[in-house]
């Protein structure tokens, strides 16, 4: 001890004293406020792994609902390989791609992007599906081509049914991407997986994670009541 | 008394006193001189610019800690330095030294023994440096370099907390003692999850001692212990809690445990790169690690929750090799 | 390229390694084989069914209640939209940091994470019936349990379905995590690939997948056997359109 005192490394003695509330693993807000940083990093990293798969995933699905709009023949397969994905439980998806992907990034977003497909796709389909045939029939009366007859009255009609399967694709991709540290790429699993026993880090990580899909989802809401102010007048 | 004797007198307390004061009192300014400890400052050479080296590690906490002290002496020596650390278990983390992933990570000698080089545990020699010779020579058939051996080992220990010990089993001091117990095979034991499967864990344990008891899988190594989920837990050495009050060691009587002490593998490119300024620096940062000082390191990770980062700069720091 | 081939190679080693014992990576133990896969896929199916039996017990009634007397609309959805952003992983280490591990506490994470589509789905479900039916029953001089029992069970059941479904892919998926609490499922090969291999943890995830692929495509059986011959008729062939959350009809609700 002496020998070690002199050389420099401080030895306090643990076990004087009541043990604080760090040691015991407990909540600790002061604990908290001083460490807050070092949840900063994995929480960005957190936001790349749901905005980039959602975003990518709903360009895919969105072209393949298009797709399938004018060839109603191909919704049934589609949904049947976007279910399959679906289906695959997240941590034997990070698992299963990593030969083929090596660890990181690459492998976590190709997986989240894979499993927003179903929802969207579905969403969309529903979406313009759901348009009433007498819109449909007023703007080919009034000369519309298919085009136009897409953009400007299936698409804006069926706005709100695809916004809430964007919802619902952000927000699970939040949750999915818990996992994402599987595949080596962090995120606020990664602080969680660190320690699973003391409450102060489960609390923060975990809470950070709910606030993270509560924020996006109140985002989205917040621009489909703006995009939608005919919904308006109808909404409870 | 004259007043010479007198000034002389006072002159020697104060002497007395001031030596004793730096060195009960921590020191910021880095070692003092003489002992075992004053380290010398690791000198940034600008000849070591541009040279890249990537140190990795396994995915616990002394790991992390030792990977962050070689990578940050390398860097205060100049060198650029990618860490990758948190690879996984000692397989995942073999695989990346062998293929290149990572230029070094540091492993204990029993592991490399047992997990790479086929060797059964029982036949590992006891002796550490016998160890570390054996594993040098393996070592150096795949092209990679096992450097000087730290002083500490890191083992596996069973542990209790006091008053399980004293209690439930009866004083158990080692642990045939405790699988001379009449309900041995009751009891609950907690390991890590592939400690199930290796024959220096758990598998060793059910051979060895003749004792089969029940095996809790769980990351955590004091938790189960202090929520009574299990009686007894395999627990590292040099974990910090061990200088606790909290809980006792079962001993290891039959020594089923090989020495593991860490050895820095790394590639031989990798070494020609850092040459030997560098390999020199990297034994010397290991150099004061003794088994109270890995213990002190530990706790402040497990313990005090401090980032593997930090306390690997401040081991750094307090002992002088940084400013 | 050869990584792709590579793989293929382990997906053969990784069929041999349900059937077939091997020695683990560490070596000294045997693991894998129909014993050792069998244990854990009996793990799997006992956590996620107790899950969702005791899911399905609490969600399903308190749905028709709500959907029936048409209050706690915005519950249904706020539980919906909060179940769907915490992270199972997230709730898994609440739960043992405040809990412990065990078979108690993953299974209350399981519940925990099947009630929300199962409750919205239910109230969804019950309320978008037909109000004009519902009066037309009224009239018949039902009560309102047997209105609930005999009109809006029967045709809610496409929907509660469709929730379930969505219920019982997440508890399989999710129970992947339980060894992380001590609860040996099939996660376990894919969680600890040091011991078990790469193979067998591919060998783990084929396994996974087949039984949730399963059980997806035996409740959408069941899903479209429950439908109404005419409801289906009217859907447009019936595909078994995978209604995973909200109906489109209810526009607003899907708010």
């Amino acid at each position: 001890m002496f020998l070690l005192a002199q050389q420099g490394l401080e030895m306090p003695d643990r076990n004087e004293g009541a043990a604080g509330c760090v040691q015991n693993d407990g909540f600790c807000p002061s604990w908290i406020f001083d460490n807050f940083d070092r949840y900063v990093d994995p929480f960005l990293q957190h936001i790349v792994l749901t905005v980039v798969p959602v975003a990518i995933g709903f360009a895919i699905s969105f072209g393949l609902a298009v797709l399938a709009h004018r060839r109603q023949w191909l919704t049934g397969p589609i949904t049947g390989v976007t279910g399959f994905l679906y289906t695959i439980p997240s941590l034997a998806f990070f698992f299963l791609l990593q030969p083929l992907t090596g660890r990181g990034y690459l492998t976590a977003i190709i997986a989240l992007t894979c499993y927003t497909l179903l929802i969207i796709f579905r969403n969309v389909t529903t979406g313009l599906g759901g348009v009433p045939m007498e819109a449909r029939d007023a703007a080919r009366g009034m000369g519309l081509t298919d085009r136009q007859l897409l953009w400007r009255v299936e698409l804006p009609l069926a706005l709100p049914e695809i916004l809430a399967g964007l919802r619902i694709a952000t927000t699970t991709t939040v949750g999915l991407a818990a996992l994402a540290f599987f595949a080596g790429a962090g995120g606020l699993g990664a602080e969680l997986d660190a320690d699973y026993y003391f409450k102060s880090n489960v609390v923060v990580a975990g809470g950070l994670a709910v606030l993270l899909a509560a924020a996006f989802d109140l985002i989205i809401l917040g621009v489909q009541r703006a995009m939608t102010p005919w919904q308006r007048a109808r909404a409870t | 008394m004259t007043r010479t004797l007198r000034l002389i007198l006072a002159a020697l307390a104060a002497l007395v006193l001031t030596l004793g004061v730096t060195a009960c009192g921590s020191s910021d300014d880095g070692g003092g001189g003489g002992g075992g400890g004053s380290a010398d400052l690791i000198e940034s050479d600008p000849a070591n610019e541009g040279k890249s080296i990537t140190i990795g590690s396994k995915n616990f906490t002394e790991q992390f800690i030792l990977g962050e002290i070689y990578a940050q002496a390398l860097e205060a020596a100049g060198f650029e330095v990618k860490k990758d650390l948190n690879l996984g278990s000692e397989q995942v983390a073999y695989r990346a030294l062998t293929s290149g992933q990572v230029d070094a990570y540091p492993e204990y000698t029993g592991t490399s023994l047992t997990s790479f080089f086929d060797v059964k545990t029982a036949d590992v020699p006891k002796d550490p440096d016998a160890t570390y010779e054996l594993v040098k020579k393996e070592y150096a058939a795949k092209d990679i370099t096992a450097l000087a051996r730290t002083e500490f080992e890191n083992t596996f220990r069973l542990a209790a907390k006091t008053e399980v010990q004293e209690g439930d089993l009866e004083g158990a001091k080692t642990i045939s003692d405790v699988a001379e117990l009449p309900k041995a095979d009751e009891l609950k034991v907690a390991g890590f999850p592939e400690c199930r499967q290796r024959t220096d864990c758990l598998v060793g344990i059910n051979n060895l001692y003749d004792w089969k008891p029940e095996f809790v899988s769980t990351e955590a190594k004091y938790t189960p212990l202090d929520e009574d989920q299990a009686d007894l837990s395999f627990v590292f050495s040099t974990d910090g809690e061990l200088a606790l009050d909290d809980y006792k060691i079962i001993e290891d009587d039959e020594a089923l445990f090989p020495p593991y002490n860490v050895s820095l593998g790394i590639r031989n490119d990798a070494l020609k790169k850092i040459g030997a300024k560098g390999q020199e620096v990297l034994e010397a940062v290991q150099e004061p690690l003794t088994l109270e000082a890995m213990q002190e390191l530990n706790s402040r990770v497990d313990l005090d929750k401090q980032e593997p980062e930090q306390v690997a700069g401040d081991y750094l720091t307090e002992l002088g090799f940084t400013k | 390229m050869s990584a792709t081939l590579a793989f293929l190679g382990d997906f053969g080693g990784a069929v041999e390694f349900i059937f077939r014992q091997r020695e683990s990576v560490g070596g000294g133990v045997q693991v894998g084989g129909l014993g050792e896969i069998g244990d854990l896929l009996v793990e799997h199916l006992l956590v996620s069914l107790a899950a969702m039996a005791i899911a399905c017990a609490v969600a399903i009634p308190l749905g028709l209640y709500l959907g029936h007397i048409g209050r706690g609309e915005f519950l249904a959805i706020t539980v919906s939209n909060v179940g769907r952003a915490v992270p199972a992983l997230a709730l898994l280490a609440f739960f043992i940091a405040f809990l412990g591990i065990g078979f108690t506490n993953v299974t209350a994470v399981l519940i925990l994470l099947a009630l929300p589509p199962i409750l919205t789905n239910t109230y969804v479900g019950a309320r978008g019936v037909d109000p004009e039916v519902v009066d037309a029953a009224r009239g018949m001089g039902m009560s309102g349990a047997q209105i609930v029992r005999r009109v809006r069970v029967p045709l809610a059941l496409p929907t509660i379905f469709a929730g379930v479904r969505t219920s019982a892919v997440s508890v399989l998926a999710t129970a992947t995590i339980a060894p992380l609490a001590n609860v040996q499922t099939l996660g376990e090969p894919i969680i600890n690939p040091q011991t078990y291999g790469f193979e067998g943890g591919l060998g783990a995830a084929i396994v996974i997948g087949v039984v949730t692929i399963t059980a997806d495509a035996g409740i959408g059986i069941a899903q479209r056997a429950v439908t109404p011959k005419g409801i289906k008729l009217a859907e447009g062939g019936g595909r078994g359109r995978m209604r995973l959350s909200l109906p489109t009809r209810r526009r607003e609700a899907a708010t």
